[in-house]
């Protein structure tokens, strides 16, 4: 078992006003699986990306990462799991514009200490892998949408993790390279890599292999 | 995270943000600046300083009318302090202490005038022969003044380099006659050169028997009557303490002047220590102007830089969210923006290094006044900025550090 939560809960404070994003989540994910996680906006979906991502810790409820439980890690060995075991990749990209498509993929390296000859060897690996070898100098701004979408995936792969967690990865390209990058999860899959999936969008969630449902904090389905 | 990516992430905002970056340390470099100029030439001032005291001999006393550096003169006091006499110098060599003892008057000559070439504001002194001994002026040519010269009034004088480059660049200046003020004088020597000092020749000098003087120049008013009265130079014996002679010395001048127990001195003793502490005072006021200076500017540097930071911080907000979603820790994040503001201040620390030392350089050229920055002054502008880059970078710092990763990511 990769993911097991219990009872997971979120609450914040909105003002005097307590809101409650998350409300006793029970979700199981083996290793491997290829999971779809869906709701509309507000059913606490992103919530719990961010709890799962171990961005974020719960207010009660425990979780456990590959048969530990980490609901109350203090935020370094939180850094140590999101850079080790974890990798995500945004809506929005979210590239360095700065640096080239090669230096991007290296970031998770770099934070894990890996020595630069390898991480380039890792990183051209990784855009070969994605197909976009001939690209690895470019900036983010001479690259298609499509393309930064795969740099981002390349870069979510870096360190091998245990668990690739996509939030709408599809959300700001056209559903032609919508098509492109979901193929490209879906081979991800296959190859063994588990996929977590956030998403609204019906046509996206039918790729995975199984679909939960989140309303007003709960799983519904 | 190995230390030298997180140097490299530094170095990246002088990359991306040249002319920010650049005004950002402008109060970094101009408080550098002025440390290392004013520590620079304060330094070489010390070094040229020492090596004036010690040439007036180390151990000299001057028994004068007037205490060096006793601040505003009270010129009325100073009409009703009795003249040093001759008898006064007699009296004083009789001490035990004593080894040698030597006169002069001085006076300040305008202009000389040699066949066309002319010299001014020339420092004519009047003495003895034991001058040269105590003041280690050596001959270069020809003879000193003798006690013949004394004895006798010669018109005989000793001339500096500055004179005889001035009025005698073609010409053997020894038996040559000048006329300073009227009366003529035979020149029986030269003295070996002694340099500038604060851009001012020590070679413009004249020396003249006391006798001599005595009978051809008479006494001035205000500041020159002061200088025309008579010095004495007091040697006393090898391994003889200076303290106990200036004691000695002050005990017999108060018992001829008759003074009671109550009263001040009415004559100076100045010793190397006096011109010392005058000089020490002088340069404690530069160093204290020098330290408010740079603190004022090294604080307005170091407000720049926190400012800069901050909004660096606030721009780079989802650039952290990144970073911490990709697993930098919040002490990643610390020190990426901590060792970006030292890096900041750093290098406006090593441009204000070499500015500072470019001024101080000028100066020297301009105002022949020697420079040392000596290698601690080095360290101490580097010390200084980086310790500016630390104190005013932890805050931005630490606020890029505390955020919370999800809300820096969701930022617009």
């Amino acid at each position: 078992m990769l993911i097991r939560t219990e009872k997971l809960t979120k609450v914040y404070c909105a003002g005097t006003v307590e809101v409650r994003a998350l409300d006793g989540v029970d979700l199981e994910v083996e290793a491997g699986e290829y999971v779809a996680l869906m709701g509309a906006s507000g059913s606490g979906k992103s919530t719990l990306m961010h709890l799962l991502g171990c961005l974020d810790t719960p207010t009660s409820g425990r979780y456990w990462f590959n048969g530990a439980d980490i609901s109350s890690l203090p935020d370094e060995n939180l850094a140590r799991l999101r850079n080790r075991e974890i990798g995500f990749v945004f809506q929005s990209f979210n590239l360095l514009a700065r640096l080239s498509a090669i230096a991007n993929v290296q970031l998770p390296m770099v934070y894990a200490g890996v020595g630069p000859k390898e991480r380039r060897a890792r990183a051209e690996e990784l855009l070969e892998l994605v197909g976009l070898r001939d690209r690895a100098r470019h900036r983010p701004n001479e690259l298609s949408g499509g393309e930064m979408q795969r740099v981002a995936v390349a870069r979510a792969l870096a360190n091998r993790p245990r668990l690739l967690l996509a939030d709408e990865p599809t959300g700001n390209l056209d559903s032609r390279t919508g098509r492109e990058i979901m193929a490209l999860f879906d081979s991800l899959a296959n190859q063994g890599n588990t996929v977590l999936l956030v998403t609204h969008d019906q046509t996206v969630a039918d790729h995975a292999r199984r679909i939960v449902r989140l309303s007003d904090g709960r799983i519904v389905a | 995270m190995r230390p030298l990516e997180l140097l490299k992430l530094s170095i990246e905002t002088f990359r991306t943000h040249k002319l920010r970056s650049s005004l950002t340390v402008l109060g970094i470099i101009i408080g550098v600046m002025t440390v290392i100029a004013i520590i620079s030439l304060i330094q070489g001032m010390n070094y040229e300083v020492e090596r004036q005291i010690s040439s007036l001999g180390s151990n000299t006393i001057f028994l004068q009318k007037i205490s060096w550096g006793m601040g505003r003169l009270d010129f009325e006091e100073l009409a009703r302090r009795p003249d040093l006499t001759h008898a006064d110098a007699v009296a004083i060599a009789g001490l035990p202490g004593i080894a040698r003892v030597g006169v002069t008057r001085a006076r300040q000559i305008p202009k000389i005038v040699w066949h066309g070439n002319k010299v001014t504001d020339v420092e004519l002194q009047g003495t003895t022969p034991s001058f040269s001994a105590i003041h280690n002026y050596e001959v270069e040519t020809g003879r000193f003044l003798n006690s013949d010269d004394s004895l006798r009034k010669h018109q005989v004088c000793v001339i500096g380099g500055y004179i005889i480059d001035n009025l005698f660049p073609n010409h053997n200046p020894l038996g040559k006659r000048l006329t300073i003020e009227g009366k003529s004088f035979t020149v029986v020597g030269t003295l070996v050169r002694k340099g500038s000092f604060l851009g001012q020749s020590q070679d413009n000098v004249i020396l003249v028997p006391i006798t001599t003087f005595e009978k051809s120049f008479s006494a001035g008013r205000g500041v020159g009557e002061i200088m025309h009265s008579l010095s004495i130079m007091i040697q006393p014996r090898r391994g003889y303490p200076v303290e106990r002679a200036v004691d000695e010395v002050r005990e017999l001048m108060r018992r001829r002047h008759g003074l009671a127990y109550n009263k001040p001195d009415d004559f100076g003793i100045n010793t190397q220590d006096t011109i010392r502490e005058i000089y020490q005072n002088i340069t404690r006021v530069a160093y204290i102007v020098m330290i408010a200076v740079a603190a004022i500017s090294l604080l307005v540097g170091g407000i720049g830089i926190m400012n800069i930071m901050l909004v660096a911080v606030t721009e780079r907000t989802r650039e952290i969210g990144l970073r911490k979603a990709l697993g930098a820790t919040n002490q990643n994040i610390l020190w990426q923006f901590l060792l970006e503001s030292v890096m900041l201040s750093l290098v406006g620390g090593a441009v204000g290094i070499a500015v500072g030392m470019g001024l101080a350089k000028l100066v020297e050229v301009l105002a022949h006044l020697k420079a040392a920055a000596p290698f601690w002054t080095i360290a101490l502008g580097f010390g200084f900025s980086a310790s500016v880059g630390i104190f005013f970078g932890i805050y931005p710092a630490s606020r890029a550090a505390k955020l919370n990763p999800i809300e820096a990511l969701r930022y617009e």
